[in-house]
């Protein structure tokens, strides 16, 4: 990757998935989970336009990216309703919690 | 790629407008990886939605600036504007409740998946450093690329779309049935009170139309 832009880039993008995956490893709240699913989903939807631009295929980079947003923003959908639901049957969204759980 | 316009072009113009696009990318990148940080950070759950949507925006922002136009305007719609307003909606249902205490995973272990994987990642990605494909050309506009090449994707967003609003069913749906709920419980209960007053009166009247009869 000649061009410093994309160098720039694709640090960013590394940064992103840094704090997407410290943020699904230590964070205890349900919610804040998938808000750090948001910030993993938002370094793979910067990664596609980066490889679009590289690669000289931006159309189809556009393209996929527009799936992975419909994607994540279904996965939000459905993981807020499943927190929401959590914390009315078991009045907690805490992961040490919940993990302790036995059915 | 976006490059700025210059009314007096010379032979540093290109050069230029090169570096400043590339520092406007890069300084938005930096601000854009805070607010991220912060969207974990912060303490309060309302305050992390709106640090999300700050990220969200200025990911649009450069990726505008990488040549993707339809995506950024995707993005700061959607991850903007419904995934914000979704998150808000989730917090006012779920209440603000902050837990303290260690985390599931310990620091050293967590610390060090982390670094693995952007150290793996970044390994990975170091064949994109060399030239550029040559399939530019063969690409159509955006519209021919997702409709006709991509055509089964747009099928299966659909679906995930149908799943998307039956989960947000799901999150607006109520606990209890119907009947359970008080306003509920309260209507029937004058029903019954009132029922129970037409009995008593169908009581006192029905003896003395029998004596009449």
């Amino acid at each position: 990757m000649n061009d410093p832009l994309l160098t720039y880039v694709l640090f960013g993008v590394l940064g992103l998935l840094g704090v997407g995956f410290y943020g699904l490893l230590f964070s205890r709240h349900l919610i804040r989970l998938v808000v750090a699913l948001q910030i993993l989903v938002k370094a793979a939807v910067l990664a596609f336009v980066l490889a679009g631009s590289a690669s000289g295929r931006m159309q189809l980079a556009q393209s996929l990216a527009v799936t992975v947003i419909v994607a994540d923003t279904i996965v939000a959908v459905i993981g807020l309703a499943l927190a929401v639901q959590v914390r009315r049957h078991l009045g907690t969204l805490d992961v040490r919690d919940l993990s302790r759980l036995r059915g | 790629m976006a490059r700025a316009t210059r009314f007096w072009p010379g032979p540093w113009a290109e050069a230029e407008a090169l570096l400043e696009d590339v520092m406007l990318v890069a300084a938005l990148l930096v601000v854009m990886l805070a607010f991220a940080a912060q969207a974990l950070r912060a303490r309060r759950l309302l305050y992390s939605a709106l640090w999300l949507a700050g990220a969200s925006a200025l990911l649009a922002t450069i990726v505008y600036q990488l040549g993707a136009p339809e995506v950024a305007v995707i993005e700061l719609s959607v991850g903007a504007g419904l995934v914000t307003v979704l998150f808000v909606f989730a917090i006012n249902i779920a209440g603000e409740e902050t837990y303290a205490g260690p985390p599931l995973v310990p620091l050293w272990a967590g610390g060090t998946a982390v670094l693995a994987v952007l150290v793996l990642l970044g390994a990975l990605t170091q064949p994109m450093a060399g030239p550029a494909a040559s399939q530019a050309n063969a690409e159509g506009s955006f519209a021919e690329v997702l409709w006709q090449a991509r055509g089964l994707d747009v099928l299966v967003q659909m679906v995930l779309i149908f799943a998307g609003v039956l989960g947000l069913l799901g999150l607006l749906a109520e606990s209890g049935a119907p009947l359970d709920q008080p306003v509920a419980r309260a209507v029937a209960a004058e029903r019954q009170r009132d029922l129970q007053a037409l009995e008593r009166i169908a009581a006192e009247v029905k003896p003395r139309d029998e004596v009449h009869v």
